[in-house]
């Protein structure tokens, strides 16, 4: 990925700077209103990662890399799985089946609720983690 | 606990691949992946030992009852077969460690035993799962991890092979998903349980037609049945050898095994074979399979590859088997299952061991090998004996069986072919093995001299699975019976 | 028979046939792979299409019995497809840029005569 000079995409670079922490935002709502609307992990965790996908492609891979460096991606990755997972460990050891939200809390409703919670907030990690790490595996190709 | 013990089966490998990417250091990934592999191991062997009676394990995730919810189906069929997985993936592990430290370098261990966890979690889990859906998606995460894992070849060759691979199995794997879908439409139901008996008074004849062709074909290219099986020579014979030994005794057995799911339980034996004639389409490219692979076998220069054709051929007999359905028949397709999984298992390990040594698997100069590896020469022999199907051996006991089920049958004619395919696997086994204990070495003395056995930790793992088969095949009885109750349970269908 | 009515199954089969056509005829890898994903995709097609009711709304839960949903499960089933053939198609390309570092090419005749050229030598 070549970097470009700093003087030239002046309006890419500023439209980019106005839009990343929308689209940000844009992911985070989408993930936790997939409660109630429309959303969830998968899409939020594109939707989150297009943000960093867009600053590399602007300001290049060098300056990506700082604000999320590989060894962090590689933990996130992890991290996520580690969530979904535990998730469904928690709720074998506190009786129920595997992933049986009702076990999570006293009143099922809350239980379904926050099950549903981490385990779409571990996937939208996940996801952000993957597609971030590809970008940076192919974008540093040559 | 007892009673999770079908989720532990899944989450076991799938909670360790990550936990292996956090590890990261490369004796450590190994020997957690071992332990978690024998843990898995240990939890089959629990499951066996529940479902032995002829009980049914249904196990709800999420506590939704099936057919709402995605259920865990655990009967002696499929506990037996994730018991095959779990514990040839346990030997293989402890081999590989030797194996793999020689051909892989160091940084990139921790990768191999993830993306190993995550393929046995995917084997594991199209086999337990009582719903059509999840087993697309356990299918892709093996199929993803084993792209994976036999790009990790020496070879640059692994790469193509793994490409390939890929293509061919992304399509059989799309084949799956459009036939999943077409019996949805057909059901309006995943559960294969509630498919099965659905199935036979469904609205649309035809959708569940195009459905059983999807899933046939679909198949057939993931179990490497003859005319589909072009992605599995390259693949065995460039992939690390620790993950072809892996991959030939469990992959396309997995995907057997669904194949009769798929034709006995849910599509009915009555479907499949009475109304469709499967058996028309089966037993002539399994007739070709065996015949035309192990004539080619005989010319190959590769050990590796000469297994791998033996390999298809060998799945030929399985696929007889199944077209025959009925008792016997299934039942020595099931113990064929079992028997070729670990004999090739433990000849692959052989050839692993030679490649640990030599650096090649070229047959010509496997001259005198015996004098030089006599405890990795003797396992070859054992186990090639075993292939052949000499009387006392695994794989005696369920060609035997297999020749009376189409005797049984009046198809004389397929026997006296299998009979002669046997030949040719002696001659092909017979080759190497006179080589291997006979023949001086021609020309001038390639550095012969240096060669030593293999570290222990690679020849306690081949031994002990080489005895596991000698034992089955002196108490033939034992096996015989089990996968006789299997295939009785199979031909029931659905209770 | 209503053929234009079946007019979504029809894209669904061209779709298909031109992504296996482009599978099997083009020795280009990257090309293999467009044509992997658009077969992939007319699957996806498929089970969408399939899960269309007549006049149905997204199923989301409200209090209002008169109201019709279209089908959930498919486009459930569908968005895990999705990302497998995402997976797929990342495999795939990091495996192409392997070959291309290997090989200096990703044209599969030239690999293969590449290796030919090898096994003789």
């Amino acid at each position: 990925m070549k970097s470009y000079p700093r003087q030239r995409h002046r309006v890419l670079q500023v439209v980019t700077r106005l839009l990343v922490p929308f689209v940000l935002m844009f992911g985070l709502y989408v993930q936790f209103h997939g409660d109630y609307g429309p959303g969830g992990g998968f899409q939020a965790g594109v939707i989150f990662a297009t943000a960093f996908i867009l600053y590399g492609l602007i300001f290049g891979l060098q300056r990506t890399r700082r604000v999320l460096p590989p060894s962090v991606l590689r933990w996130l990755m992890a991290l996520g799985v580690l969530l979904y997972a535990g998730t469904g460990v928690v709720t074998m050891m506190l009786g129920g089946n595997l992933l049986d939200y009702d076990a999570l809390a006293h009143d099922p409703l809350h239980g379904q609720h926050w099950g549903i919670f981490a385990v779409e907030l571990g996937v939208g990690i996940t996801v952000t983690a993957v597609m971030v790490s590809l970008f940076y595996g192919f974008a540093s190709k040559r | 606990m007892m009673d999770q013990l079908p989720a532990l089966q899944v989450m076991l490998p799938l909670v360790g691949a990550p936990l292996i990417i956090l590890l990261r250091h490369p004796v450590w990934s190994w020997a957690f992946a071992t332990l978690v592999s024998v843990l898995t191991f240990l939890v089959s062997v629990a499951l066996l030992l529940q479902v032995s009676d002829g009980s049914i394990i249904r196990y709800s995730i999420g506590g939704w009852e099936a057919p709402t919810g995605i259920e865990f189906y655990i009967d002696q069929v499929n506990a037996g077969v994730a018991l095959l997985v779990s514990g040839i993936s346990t030997v293989v592990l402890v081999y590989a460690y030797e194996s793999i430290k020689r051909s892989l370098d160091s940084s990139r261990h921790y990768l191999f035993y993830c993306g190993w966890l995550l393929c046995i979690t995917g084997l594991i889990g199209i086999v337990i799962t009582g719903d059509a859906f999840n087993v697309f998606v356990f299918l892709e995460i093996s199929s993803l991890s084993t792209y994976m894992l036999i790009a990790f070849g020496s070879d640059r060759r692994a790469l193509v092979a793994s490409f390939r691979y890929l293509v061919l199995g992304s399509v059989g794997a799309s084949f799956i998903l459009i036939g999943i879908g077409f019996l949805y439409a057909a059901t309006g139901t995943l559960n294969m349980v509630d498919l099965a008996a659905r199935i036979p008074d469904t609205e649309s004849p035809r959708a569940v037609l195009v459905a059983f062709s999807f899933l046939t074909v679909g198949l057939l290219i993931k179990a490497a049945i003859f005319p589909l099986h072009g992605w599995l020579l390259n693949a065995y014979h460039h992939a690390p050898v620790a993950v072809t030994a892996f991959l030939a005794g469990t992959a396309t057995k997995v995907s057997l095994y669904v194949l009769v799911r798929l034709f006995f339980s849910v599509f009915g034996t009555e479907y499949s074979f009475g109304q469709l004639f499967l058996n028309w389409v089966l037993l002539p490219a399994a007739v070709a399979a065996f015949l035309s692979m192990s004539l080619v076998a005989i010319y190959q220069t590769d050990l590796r590859r000469m297994l791998a054709y033996s390999s298809v051929a060998q799945i030929g007999y399985i696929v007889t088997g199944i077209s025959l359905a009925t008792q016997t028949g299934l039942t020595a397709a099931v113990v064929h299952i079992f028997n070729h999984g670990m004999v090739k298992t433990t000849l692959f390990m052989a050839v692993g061991c030679i490649l640990y040594r030599t650096g090649h698997a070229h047959i010509p100069s496997l001259d005198r090998l015996m004098s030089r590896m006599p405890f990795t020469s003797t396992a070859f022999i054992l186990a090639g004996l075993g292939l052949i199907g000499v009387p006392l051996t695994a794989g005696f006991v369920s060609k035997f069986t297999l020749i009376s089920a189409l005797i049984e049958q009046g198809w004389g004619i397929a026997a006296g072919l299998i009979l002669l395919s046997s030949v040719m696997a002696v001659a092909y086994i017979g080759r190497v093995i006179y080589l291997i204990l006979f023949r001086e070495s021609r020309g001038p003395a390639v550095s012969n001299e240096g060669y030593r056995e293999v570290p222990i930790s690679m020849l306690v793992p081949m031994y002990s699975l080489l005895a596991l088969s000698l034992y089955f095949g002196i108490f033939g009885g034992q096996s015989l019976s089990l996968a006789g109750s299997a295939a009785e349970t199979l031909l029931r269908g659905y209770p | 028979m209503d053929w234009l009515g079946l007019y979504n199954y029809w894209v669904v089969i061209v779709l298909m046939m031109a992504g296996l056509y482009i599978l099997i005829a083009r020795y280009n890898m990257v090309k293999k792979m467009i044509g992997l994903s658009i077969f992939q995709t007319s699957i996806f097609f498929l089970y969408i299409t399939m899960s269309k009711v007549e006049g149905g709304t997204a199923p989301i839960l409200i209090d209002d019995p008169s109201v019709v949903y279209s089908n959930p499960l498919p486009h459930v089933l569908i968005l895990t497809a999705i990302v497998v053939g995402v997976a797929t198609t990342a495999v795939a390309l990091a495996l192409t840029v392997r070959v291309y570092e290997a090989y200096g090419t990703i044209e599969e005749d030239e690999i293969r005569a590449a290796n030919a050229a090898e096994q003789d030598a």
